[in-house]
């Protein structure tokens, strides 16, 4: 028999007296971590069994990105300028605003880049997965793909978490060069700093450790938006109620979670170093 | 308006139910239903709201498991099945929501063809075409080809999810409220379509419904759920003659007394 079903393994307790509210919340959150993790699990049992949904998976890649091109061009290249614009008078009292391309680029590279781009696509495309997977659940939607002969926890999750951990890496690039386009566009207007000059300085302190740590960092990332926004949608209650509180809990897990992985990371990427 | 049909198979039967019991939490919906449906027979299920009617359908196709009982559709047990049985099993069952339940990003072309897609890998786009203008025209809905589901009426919905589960040539449809909140001329519509399609595609079906008119018209046996029980079973004439005061409102109400 197919393991397919709506509802979670653990069911939520249904409502108690007040004096049970925190024994009911801690219930509730193992039994939510113990259904995420069942989650993940069945995530990595369908995902890499055949038949693969190669187009399906690129067309979420496509949507990853558009949903959030535009609002990462404009925060990357803003915090960019911005940060170096800030951390100029600092330097200056010690008359080093030549070091300024290179605190841009480590500041960017090793922390801003990936953690901006993947707050802004939980807020973009983690919640509009959480939506848009939840109204399909309410409108019986997923239950139809699953009585006409598809998986639709393959088809629609495994697809977008695929697609989300493939996308956020990229665009976490992007944000980045983004970034230090418009740490540049401060520099060259304040100290005159030619473009090759600046491009030197800039991918001088980095080394091979800060751009793996990055990439790593963007596809758990990736993978955590993807992951949570689905588990959200995929299971949401019935009613439209259901699809805003799927939408909503999908950017606050996601970000929550993308704040402690941010921590783990950088404590574990600081050992190797 | 008289049915010409094939007649039915009682020798036959594609879907057998015995002693399903469902639950949620405390509130016990299904409390042992049997039930038979032979082949070429249109079974209608009446019942109040939340009596489980949906839950019944829904246990047939596998998206719910039963609690307890015996689930055999065209002689399979369900809950003995691998996720492939059980995905080919369903291609052989069409299944009608309450809701429609169309996929709201696609168009009504793109919903049509989906299924047809997904499960025959490789099919040639002319024969896509074919499947899909002929589900259509089944329907009478071949001018929506090109629009969204959101532009659609209730009435139109209901058929274009009709039309999708044709796609595939069932051998069983499960019909939920395949007429709740349609306007009369609609819902006579749709009831022939429910005749035509079953003289047309030679299927099986399960109705449910509150409208009796659609009853009448469709059924060729109607069971009464009730407590969780099928506790009338018969003719349309049979299970209405009857003074149980929990049977009789249903009467009373749809033909006006
Ligand atoms: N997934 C579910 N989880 C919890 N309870 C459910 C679920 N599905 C149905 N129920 C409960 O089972 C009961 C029967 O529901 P069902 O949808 O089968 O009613 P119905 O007979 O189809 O009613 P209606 O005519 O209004 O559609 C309801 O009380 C409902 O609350
Ligand atoms: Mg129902």
């Amino acid at each position: 028999m197919d393991t397919t079903d709506t509802t979670p393994i653990i069911p939520e307790p249904v409502k108690q007296k007040r004096f049970a509210g925190i024994r009911k919340s801690l219930t509730d959150f193992f039994a939510s971590l113990y259904n995420i993790n069942s989650f993940i699990i069945r995530f990595f049992k369908e995902a890499f069994l055949p038949p693969y949904e190669f187009k399906e998976i690129i067309r979420q890649c496509y949507e990853t990105g558009v949903r959030s091109f535009t609002l990462i061009s404009l925060t990357g290249f803003i915090v960019g300028l911005i940060f170096t614009k800030q951390s100029r008078p600092s330097l200056a009292e010690f008359g080093a605003t030549s070091w300024l391309p290179s605190l841009v680029s480590i500041a960017i590279m090793r922390a801003l880049a990936p953690l901006v781009t993947a707050l802004i696509a939980a807020g973009k495309v983690g919640s509009s997965i959480g939506a848009e997977l939840g109204s399909m659940r309410v409108t019986e939607q997923i239950d139809a793909m699953e009585v006409s002969g598809t998986n639709p926890f393959k088809f629609l999750v495994c697809t977008r978490v695929l697609a989300t951990t493939l996308t956020i890496p990229i665009l976490a690039t992007y944000t980045g060069l983004i970034s230090i386009l418009g740490g540049f566009l401060n520099v060259y207007v304040n100290e005159g700093t030619s473009y090759r000059t600046y491009i030197g300085q800039v991918f001088d302190p980095l080394s091979f450790i800060d751009f793996t740590a990055a990439l790593i960092k963007s596809i758990v990332f990736g993978f955590t938006i993807g992951i949570v926004g689905c588990y959200q949608g995929y299971n949401s209650s019935s009613g439209t109620e259901g699809v805003g509180k799927a939408a909503n809990g999908a950017v606050v897990t996601a970000m929550f979670l993308i704040f402690i992985e941010e921590i783990t990371i950088v404590q574990i990427t600081s050992w190797f170093r | 308006m008289e049915k010409q049909k094939a007649p039915i198979d009682h020798k036959n039967a594609v879907i057998r139910v015995h002693g399903l019991k469902k639950a949620f939490g405390d509130y016990e919906v299904l409390r042992g239903v049997n039930l038979e449906l032979y082949q070429g027979e249109n079974l209608v299920v009446l019942g109040r709201s939340g009596t489980g009617k949906s839950v019944l359908i829904k246990v047939i196709s596998g998206l719910l498991q039963a609690d307890a009982g015996t689930v055999e559709v065209l002689g399979q047990k369900i809950d003995q099945l691998t996720t492939k049985e059980l995905q080919a099993l369903r291609i052989r069952i069409g299944f009608s929501f309450q809701n429609s339940a169309l996929y709201d990003s696609m168009t009504v072309r793109k919903n049509l063809e989906f299924p047809l897609v997904r499960n025959r890998r490789g099919i040639g786009r002319k024969e896509i075409d074919t499947s899909v203008e002929r589900v259509l025209e089944a329907v009478s809905l071949s001018q929506t080809i090109n629009q969204m589901p959101s532009e659609l009426s209730g009435g139109q919905r209901k058929r274009i999810g009709i039309a999708r589960t044709l796609i595939l040539n069932p051998e069983i449809m499960l019909y939920d409220e395949p007429t709740a909140g349609l306007d009369p001329i609609t819902c006579i519509e749709i009831n022939e379509l429910i005749n035509e399609v079953q003289e047309r595609y030679k299927t099986s079906s399960i109705i449910i419904t509150h409208d009796l008119t659609c009853a009448k018209q469709t059924g060729d046996r109607i069971a009464m759920l009730l407590d969780g029980k099928f506790q009338r079973e018969g003719s349309f004439e049979h299970v209405f003659d009857t003074d149980n005061a929990r049977i009789k409102p249903f009467f009373d109400y749809n033909f006006i007394k």
